[in-house]
């Protein structure tokens, strides 16, 4: 006997939602550290500098 | 461009297009399951996002072991990058695994020996990152660090077989298991090609995040070093 798929399109959406949103916001804290990190560091370059 | 930032790039692009090819296959080639429908989908990078946590947490259990055997600060940050990307898709394992059982097990969440062994190792290495904040010697930090990835990895194949050795209602879909469990089902051979190339695609990814994140390391490292400096 042929059975029809249960209709779980909203379930599919929400899994794949939390897929792709989870990693693009980990990628997205990634670059925002690495921008983050080299003004701190070319900050602190311009003050040894400026020590020197 | 340096040797190494070229191999990086060329990383990342093959990664871009494994994860194309795997998103177009599970949306496009698999088939629709005929009875859970579309949400059976979730499967592939549910058991994917899975894979790479654990993936993560075996490259810390290597780091840390190299770590003691050389007391190198490079492979704490390995340890340290492993464990953030492992805790990641640990966790988007669990989230898709909840939405995947609201309309198949008719609940969003049961204490099944693998969804409570799979939160239970999710919390030991949250705690990892938490506990290692609070230690500001780095070589306490990383010693700390590389023992408790060694000891906290115990945690990784009660996960794993849980749903082999405890009598559980989480489908066991390869390798066999009871078929009649709520959610089981047989994978053709489309699915299984998918199911591949999502594994694939994600052990990229995985490889490709540790990379960036362990780069991130070091200048967070060369900072440090920088306001060491400056303070001397």
């Amino acid at each position: 006997m042929e059975t029809t798929p249960a209709n779980t399109l909203g379930y599919f959406i929400a899994g794949y939602t939390v897929i792709f949103g989870t990693m693009l916001v980990y990628l997205v804290s990634l670059v925002v550290r690495h921008r983050n990190l080299m003004q701190e560091k070319r900050m602190l370059e311009d003050l040894e500098k400026e020590k020197k | 461009m340096k040797a190494r930032s070229r191999v990086l790039l060329g990383l990342d692009v093959v990664t871009l297009l494994v994860m194309a090819a795997a998103t177009y296959m599970v949306f496009i080639y698999a088939p629709v399951e005929r009875t859970m429908g579309l949400v059976q989908k979730v499967f592939y990078f549910h058991v994917a996002a899975g894979w790479t946590g654990m993936l993560g947490f075996l490259a810390a259990v290597v780091a840390g072991i190299a770590y003691l055997a050389t007391r190198k600060s490079s492979w704490d940050l390995v340890g340290l990058g492993a464990i953030e990307i492992g805790l990641v898709f640990a966790l988007i394992n669990i989230i898709t695994g909840s939405i995947w059982a609201r309309p198949i097990w008719n609940t969003w969440w049961t204490w099944d020996p693998r969804l409570t062994t799979a939160t239970i190792m999710e919390l030991v290495y949250a705690a990892y990152l938490m506990l290692r904040q609070g230690i500001e010697d780095p070589e306490r930090r990383a010693r700390f660090g590389a023992v408790y990835a060694i000891v906290g990895f115990i945690s990784v194949p009660l996960t794993f077989f849980s749903i082999r050795i405890y009598r559980t209602i989480h489908p066991v879909v390869i390798g066999g298991g009871d078929p009649t469990v709520s959610g089981s089902f047989s994978m053709t051979p489309a699915m299984g090609a998918t199911f591949g190339v999502a594994l694939v695609a994600f052990s990229f990814l995985f490889a490709s995040l540790l990379w960036h994140r362990i780069r991130l390391g070091q200048l967070g490292a060369q900072v440090e070093q920088l306001k060491l400096k400056l303070m001397h």
